[in-house]
């Protein structure tokens, strides 16, 4: 079921085409991938959809009907450019902002005990902010992010200024926050995380949607018919039959580990290449080469310009 | 609604707990009680020291007569020690000389020769002694040539005492006690403190807008609630802090002021403050009999003749009223700069109408109702510090609406001007925008 729509919006600054025409779709109950270079429009969007700006042309949806500002207890911000009132208390300031999202003070207390005794961050409580280190801020930030369990859930950059441990925490807690069946549109230049936890992605590129579907489907379509070979025995590529089906990438033969790099020029199968393999060598392992989100992206937005 | 309610919460309890809010807001009434009580204190306080002085009396006519005090003592010397003690006083045990010389009457004038520099109140003390010795003296004399009865009375009785009192007078005719001192003061004091209400508060507001931003949390906030929700709150909330200082002001002022009654009985101390009083006219006018005591009284009671409550009320809608108007052009400058540096340029501005309502404010002083004190109290940006500084001189009911009500539709209107550029504002990083720049942004639909 869909949770969230934008529909052909577009938005222009003074100058600038911040939005042109993009839609997106966003089901419920998974993470969805917002991707593109610096500049290219993904904060605009993400801001239509807090209704910190409104688009100039275009609708967007939200549980299917149009977004009102209502909603707004039902989404939950962690933006890119975030921070916390210095001199304020952690506590303090956690309650203010849960109840500026719409919980009871007492609702907003019990929750932020769970969340402070989860994370082990009950002695912050009373500190000022500014008395935090960066990761430590990023923490409280991301409970108030989420502590008024909304529907749906936007991260920008969610791991910046993590240590790999506190990251690997924060990774838990997101997938744990969609199998209890929030739905999340997860904003980032790190393309491994993207390919760990987004189920959709879309790439937005001067103002442009230039990419949209599932995560595995897309990193198949860029697929490139390549193999990773390794092999027992002794194989010879160096003829004109072999020449015309395939191209040798990179080949090493040094008696133990023999591997073979190759792209499927001929019909692209696994198939071909094994039985014309097969009569050769013994293999050892045989793999197609899946192109990572990171080639995937760079490919596609080099291509764009 | 609620939400604004929420965000000035926060931002009335930040700024009322802060101990910098309440060192200013306990020590301001006891600074300015100690700016008024100070000076006189010390006048009454400062000459502790013993002295002896060698009178040489040349005439004849005070010998025996210049009674020694508990702080002064009055030696009298026969003309050779005179003479001796001239030459070097300095190394004597005296601590000055007075001259009386044998034609003392013919000149009225006395020497007085010492090392040290003599304390204006001994000179005083003196001149006081050796006038009032001289008077007697002449009165008697007069008293024995004329031999008229009652002589001194009569004379006593011919030294008169002008009040001028002012009556302002009504269009319907009533009549009412007014003073222009009074008034002047208080236009002056409330002039003055909307003012410095309107700079402090506004700039507060401005470093607030600041602080959300660079802090980056405004992002944050603006998910939840919408930017004229977080803008009013904190604007209002402000209000809310510099009304509370001003109530504790009016509190503390009241009680400082009852508890210095209940101080001023004490006779000695009120024999202290007199004189200090009489020594501060001598130094003024010299020769003016009227005590300024009853010139103190006469004040006193006149405050009773003046509005207060239309005063005090005046007063919160014109700090609400000018708070507002500057306030939000505070808020929109702190949304569209990054760094305190860049404010300068934009403060410019916004500055200027203010320190010019000061000083059409001193001229007002002078002449309330003047054209030019009448146009720029309507003109809504000098109008709160200018009105104010008229109403206690008395304003006809129709300029005071007039000017009311045009601050308050310029307050609306620029509120919904800022509203545009803080919006758009707050969001901005980078370089600093040029007035174009935050021009355009006015037309950017939200």
């Amino acid at each position: 079921m869909e949770l969230f729509s934008a529909n052909d919006v577009s938005k222009t600054y003074a100058s600038q085409q911040a939005l042109t025409n993009v839609s997106i779709s966003v089901e419920q109950g998974t993470i969805f991938g917002l991707l593109g270079p610096n500049g290219a429009g993904k904060t605009t969007l993400i801001r239509i959809i807090n209704q910190i700006t409104a688009p100039d042309s275009g609708s967007v949806n939200f549980e299917g009907r149009p977004l009102k500002s209502s909603d707004i207890s039902q989404i939950g911000y962690l933006p890119e450019e975030r921070g916390l009132y210095k001199k304020m208390k952690v506590g303090e300031q956690a309650l203010y902002l849960g109840q500026l999202k719409g919980l009871s003070r007492h609702d907003a207390m019990k929750e932020l005990k769970m969340w402070f005794e989860k994370f082990e961050i009950t002695a912050w409580w009373d500190k000022k902010v500014m008395e935090l280190s960066k990761g430590m801020q990023q923490k409280v930030q991301f409970i108030c992010t989420v502590l008024h369990k909304p529907q749906l859930l936007i991260f920008d950059e969610p791991f910046s200024g993590f240590d790999p441990i506190n990251a690997d925490l924060i990774t838990q807690e997101i997938l744990r926050l969609k199998n209890e069946g929030a739905t999340i549109i997860f904003s980032t230049h790190n393309m491994e995380s993207v390919e760990q936890l987004c189920d959709h992605i879309a790439l937005i590129d001067k103002s442009k949607k230039i990419l949209d579907g599932p995560t595995t489907q897309i990193r198949e379509k860029f697929k490139t018919n390549t193999f990773d070979i390794s092999y027992r025995g002794a194989l010879n590529v160096d003829d004109a039959y072999f020449a015309a089906k395939y191209k040798i990438l990179s080949h090493e033969q040094n008696g133990h580990g023999n591997k073979l790099h190759v792209q499927n020029l001929h019909d692209g199968t696994s198939q071909e290449l094994i039985k014309d393999l097969v009569n050769q060598v013994e293999i050892i392992s045989f793999y197609e080469v899946i192109p990572s989100m990171n080639e995937v992206f760079i490919k596609v937005v080099k291509q764009n310009s | 609604m609620n939400k604004i309610l929420l965000i000035l919460k926060r931002e009335y309890l930040t700024r009322v707990q802060k101990k910098s809010f309440i060192i200013l807001t306990l020590l301001m009434p006891v600074i300015m009680a100690a700016l008024m009580f100070l000076p006189a204190y010390f006048m009454s306080m400062n000459d502790e020291q013993q002295r002896t002085i060698a009178v040489y009396d040349g005439s004849s006519i005070f010998l025996g007569r210049l009674e020694s005090t508990n702080l002064t003592a009055y030696k009298f010397i026969p003309k050779d020690e005179y003479v001796a003690l001239k030459k070097d006083i300095k190394q004597s045990s005296y601590y000055a000389l007075l001259i009386i010389e044998p034609n003392f009457l013919t000149t009225n004038t006395v020497q007085i020769a010492s090392g040290n520099n003599i304390p204006y109140d001994l000179k005083s003390q003196i001149r006081d002694k050796i006038k009032s010795i001289i008077e007697k003296d002449k009165m008697a004399e007069a008293v024995r040539k004329t031999a008229i009865p009652d002589l001194e009375k009569i004379i006593e009785s011919t030294k008169t005492h002008i009040k001028l009192d002012t009556i302002k007078v009504g269009s319907n005719g009533d009549s009412q006690k007014s003073s222009t001192e009074i008034g002047m003061i208080l236009g002056y004091i409330f002039g003055f403190m909307i003012y410095m209400f309107i700079f402090l508060y506004g700039t507060m507001v401005m470093q607030g807008v600041m602080e959300e931003k660079q802090s980056r949390i405004v992002e944050v906030i603006i998910s939840s609630v919408k930017p004229f929700q977080l803008m009013m709150g904190k604007i209002i909330g402000i209000a809310l802090v510099g009304l509370t200082q001003f109530a504790l002001w009016v509190v503390l002022g009241i009680a400082i002021f009852g508890f210095s009654k209940n101080f001023y009985p004490d006779h000695s101390k009120k024999q202290q403050i007199q004189s200090v009083m009489e020594q501060q006219q001598d130094i003024m006018q010299q020769d003016s009999p009227e005590p300024q005591l009853d010139k103190m009284q006469e004040i006193i009671s006149m405050t009773d003749t003046v509005n207060f409550p239309l005063i005090i009320g005046c007063f919160i809608f014109f700090f609400i009223g000018g708070y507002f108007l500057y306030s939000s052009m505070f808020a929109a400058v702190g949304s569209a700069i990054d760094a305190q540096e860049d404010a300068q340029q934009f403060m410019l501005p916004i500055s200027l109408p203010i320190i010019l309502s000061i000083m059409v404010m001193m001229s007002a002083l002078k002449n309330p109702e003047g054209s030019m004190a009448f146009w720029f109290s309507m003109i809504p940006f000098t109008s709160p510090i200018v009105m104010m500084s008229r109403i206690p001189f008395g304003v006809p009911a129709w300029q005071l609406i007039l000017s009311m009500v045009l601050l308050v539709v310029t307050f609306v209107g620029m509120v919904w001007v800022t509203a545009r550029i803080y919006r758009t504002g707050i969001l901005m990083y980078g370089k600093k925008p040029s007035w174009r720049e935050i021009g355009k942004w006015l037309t950017y639909k939200s």
